[in-house]
C-alpha cells in the first residue's frame, strides 16, 4: 500500500524551507534538461534519473558536514549537485568535456570530486558499500571525526557485497551511515520478486545495527532523520536508514517498463516530493506562489547557464588518451 | 535459413532449447519481467513461465553458483549474467567451481552449465560497463569460451553448447545485437574457427565485436590491392590452432584484432602461438591491433580513440605487407 502524501507542519525557519525546496527543484530542472538533451544526443551513454527520489537527498546530504564523505551510485546527479560540485561541473561532465568533474572521462555514472569528498558515483551495484566501510576505518584510524554517508538501492541488498560491507561495520564500529533509496524496483525486478525478507530494517537490524524506516517522498522527514542518524553515527557507530521512495522516470534511458502500470507511477507522483513540499510550506504561510516561481526561475536559469557551459567546453586531446592511468611520478 | 537480427537469433536458440529439454531453463537479472536488459529473452517468460525463465536478484555470485549446482543435480541452466562487467562479482563460482569441478572430482562431476554474458564497448558506458575480458575466462582450463560473432553462430551456438558436457562460456557483444544476417537451425560447430572471407596477402584473425571492423578493413585493402584473409576464431578456448596457422602459412603474414587490452591479450597468446609453430613461414612479424592500456574513457572520441578501429587494423594490415 501507498502511504498518504507527506502533510503537516515543516518545523522550519521560511529561509531553511526554501533552501530545501530549491535544491529539490534543482536537481528536478538540471535533470529534465538531461533527459532533453539527452533525446537531441548530446549527452549519451546511461542516465539514470533520479526524478521523484529528490526528497532523499536533499534532506539527507545537508545533513552532513563539509568533512564527511559521500559514496553514491549511477544515481547520483542530485547527490553531487547538492554536496557542492557545481551544476557546470556535472553538465561538463555528461558532455564528455574536459571541464567535467571527472574531465569527461566518467560520464553521468562516475562523477567524483575530491574537493567535496565525494568518492564517486559507481556503476556497479553494491559496488561503493565496501569502499565507505574502508573510508570509515581511515576516518576512525586518522581520529578524523569524519562520518561516511553510503547511499545505495534496495536492489544492492541482495549482493554479498551488502551483508560483507554491514558485517565489518558493525562488528569494528565505524562511522557508516548506509542510506538505503528503496523506489521499490532494482530495473525491473520489484523488492518483493528479489527478497524473502522485504523488511530491510530487519535485514539490517540482524547485524545489530540501528535501523529505521524513514517516507523518502518527506524532506522534512528525510532530514529531520539524517541529521540525528549523522550526529549517532558520529558517536556511536553504523547505522542503517531505509528511505521509501520511487522513482518517476524509466530505470535509465532504455527501458520499455512492462514490470509496473502507469496507475502505480501516478500514484506515487500524487506523493512527489516537490508539489507537496510546497503545498505545506504554502498552507503554512512559508510560502507564495511567486516565491515558489522565483525559485524555479533560478533554477532554470542556472541549468541554461550550464548548458551554455558545457557546449562551450573543450574536448580532450587525443593525444592525452593514456593520462590519469597511473598517478604521475610513480615508477615508470 | 531465414534472415533476423543477432538478438532474434539467440532469442531462437533459447527458445528452442526450453522447447527441446525439459531440463534448460534460463534463469538472470530481468531475464523475465524487464524482458532482458538486450531484450534477448523478450517473451519466453510469457511462453515458458517464471520457473524457466527465472528471475534473480542481485546476486551473481550466487546465481552463478547455483547454476553450476543444479548443472551437477542434473538440470541444463543457462545463466545470463548481464554483462562481463558484472560477471567479475561471479568469477570465484565460475573458475573455482565450475571450472575445476570434473578435475578435482577425479572425473565424477561434470558441470553442463552454459553461461551467456554480454561484452565489449562502443556506447559510451564509460570504464566500469566497457569490459572486453575474454580472455580471464579463455586463461582457464576446463571452460569451453565462446564468441559467436554472426547471426548463424548466434542461432547455432546455444544447442551445441547445451550439448557440451562441461561448462560453456558465450560471449555476445553489445555492438551485435542489431546486426542482421542469415541462420540455419542446426547447431553449428563449437571446435573450430572459421574463414569469413579468403585471402592471398595477410590474415586478419579476430573474434566477436570485432569481426565487423576487421571485414570492412578487408574491404578497404582489397580496394588497395591487398588480399586480406580473415579468420573468425568462434572459439576462444580451446584455441583451433589448425584453422589459424594454416592460414598463416597460405598468407605468411598475421595480424590479430582483439579488443581487450593488448598487455596479457587473447591476441598476445595467438601471436605467441604462431610464432612457436610457424615463424619461418612468415615474412614479417605479426603485428597485433588492441585497446589502448587505459579504461575505456566516456567521451565519444577518447573512447573511438581506445578501442581497434577499421582504420588501424588497414593500417597494420598495411605495415605487415611491407607497404606503410
Ligand atoms: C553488479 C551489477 N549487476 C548488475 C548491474 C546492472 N544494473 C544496474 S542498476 C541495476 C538495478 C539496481 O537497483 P537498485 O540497487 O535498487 O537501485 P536503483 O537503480 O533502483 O536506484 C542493475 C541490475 C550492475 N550495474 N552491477
Amino acid at each position: 500500500m501507498i502511504a498518504p502524501p507527506p502533510s503537516g507542519p515543516v518545523p522550519w525557519p521560511r529561509d531553511r524551507a526554501h533552501a530545501m525546496l530549491a535544491d529539490m527543484v534543482r536537481i528536478r530542472r538540471m535533470e529534465e534538461k538531461c533527459a532533453e538533451v539527452y533525446g537531441a544526443g548530446r549527452i549519451r551513454g546511461f542516465l539514470h534519473l533520479y526524478i521523484g527520489e529528490e526528497a532523499v537527498a536533499a534532506g539527507a546530504v545537508r545533513a552532513l558536514a563539509p568533512e564527511d564523505n559521500l559514496v553514491a551510485t549511477y544515481r547520483e546527479h542530485g547527490h553531487a549537485l547538492l554536496r557542492g560540485v557545481p551544476m557546470n561541473a556535472i553538465m561538463a561532465e555528461m558532455y564528455g568535456k574536459v571541464e567535467g568533474c571527472s574531465r569527461g572521462r566518467g560520464g553521468s555514472m562516475h562523477l567524483f570530486d575530491a574537493s567535496t569528498r565525494l568518492i564517486g558515483g559507481n556503476a556497479i551495484v553494491g559496488g561503493g558499500l565496501p569502499l565507505a566501510v574502508g573510508l570509515a576505518l581511515a576516518a576512525r584510524m586518522q581520529e578524523a571525526g569524519r562520518v561516511t554517508a553510503c547511499f545505495f538501492g534496495e536492489g544492492a541488498m541482495a549482493e554479498g557485497a551488502f551483508h560483507e560491507s554491514m558485517n565489518l561495520a558493525a562488528l569494528w564500529k565505524l562511522p557508516v551511515l548506509f542510506a538505503c533509496e528503496n523506489n521499490g524496483y532494482a530495473m525491473g525486478t520489484a523488492l518483493e520478486r528479489s527478497e524473502s525478507q522485504t523488511d530491510l530494517c530487519a535485514k539490517a537490524a540482524s547485524y545489530s545495527m540501528p535501523a529505521m524506516r524513514v517516507d523518502g517522498m518527506d524532506v522534512v522527514a528525510v532530514h529531520e532523520a539524517a541529521t540525528a542518524a549523522v550526529a549517532r553515527v558520529r558517536a556511536d557507530g553504523p547505522m542503517f536508514i531505509e528511505f521509501r521512495t520511487y522513482r518517476f522516470r524509466a530505470h535509465s534511458m532504455f527501458d520499455a517498463e512492462l514490470y509496473r502500470s502507469k496507475a502505480e507511477v501516478e500514484e506515487w507522483k500524487a506523493r512527489g516530493p516537490i508539489h507537496t513540499f510546497s503545498a505545506r510550506l504554502k498552507a503554512q504561510g512559508l510560502l507564495t506562489e511567486e516565491e515558489f516561481l522565483a525559485i524555479d526561475r533560478a533554477a532554470l536559469a542556472e541549468v541554461d547557464a550550464a548548458v551554455a557551459f558545457a557546449e562551450a567546453g573543450r574536448l580532450e586531446p587525443v593525444a592525452d588518451l593514456a593520462r590519469d592511468v597511473h598517478t604521475p611520478g610513480a615508477a615508470a | 535459413m531465414s534472415r533476423m537480427s543477432y538478438r532474434e537469433a539467440m532469442r531462437e536458440a533459447l527458445r528452442e532449447a526450453l522447447r527441446a529439454d525439459p531440463r534448460v531453463f534460463l534463469m538472470g537479472e530481468d531475464v523475465g519481467r524487464y524482458g532482458g536488459t538486450y531484450a534477448v529473452s523478450k517473451g519466453l517468460l510469457d511462453e515458458f513461465g517464471p520457473e524457466r525463465v527465472r528471475d534473480t536478484p542481485l546476486s551473481e555470485l550466487g546465481f552463478v553458483g547455483a547454476g553450476v549446482g543444479a548443472a551437477i543435480g542434473g538440470m541444463r541452466p543457462i545463466v545470463e549474467v548481464m554483462t562481463v562487467n558484472f560477471s567479475l562479482l561471479a568469477m570465484d563460482q565460475i573458475v573455482n567451481s565450475a571450472a575445476l569441478m570434473r578435475h578435482m572430482s577425479g572425473g565424477q562431476f561434470s558441470v553442463p552449465l552454459v553461461v551467456r554474458m554480454a561484452t565489449g564497448a562502443g556506447r559510451q558506458l564509460a570504464a566500469q560497463h566497457s569490459h572486453s575480458l575474454e580472455n580471464w575466462y579463455a586463461h582457464v582450463p576446463g571452460i569451453r569460451v565462446l564468441a559467436p560473432a554472426t547471426v548463424a553462430d548466434a542461432r547455432g551456438m546455444l544447442a551445441a553448447a547445451l550439448a557440451d558436457p562441461d561448462p560453456v562460456i558465450i560471449f555476445e557483444h553489445v555492438q551485435l545485437y542489431n546486426l542482421e544476417g542469415e541462420a540455419g537451425d542446426a547447431p553449428v560447430d563449437i571446435a573450430r574457427a572459421a574463414l569469413r572471407r579468403s585471402g592471398a596477402d595477410v590474415s586478419l584473425i579476430t573474434h566477436g565485436g570485432s569481426l565487423p571492423k576487421t571485414l570492412e578493413a578487408a574491404d578497404a585493402l582489397a580496394a588497395d590491392g591487398i588480399d586480406a584473409e580473415v579468420v573468425d576464431l568462434r572459439v576462444l578456448r580451446p584455441l583451433d590452432l589448425e584453422t589459424i596457422l594454416a592460414s598463416v602459412r597460405r598468407t605468411h603474414r598475421a595480424v590479430v584484432i582483439d579488443e581487450g587490452w593488448k598487455t596479457g591479450s587473447l591476441a598476445g597468446e595467438i601471436v605467441a602461438r604462431i610464432a612457436e609453430e610457424a615463424l619461418y613461414d612468415l615474412d614479417a612479424a605479426p603485428l597485433r591491433v588492441c585497446s589502448e592500456e587505459v579504461p575505456i574513457p566516456y567521451a565519444k572520441h577518447l573512447e573511438d580513440a581506445a578501442l581497434p578501429q577499421v582504420a588501424a587494423i588497414v593500417a597494420a594490415a598495411r605495415r605487415a605487407c611491407g607497404r606503410s
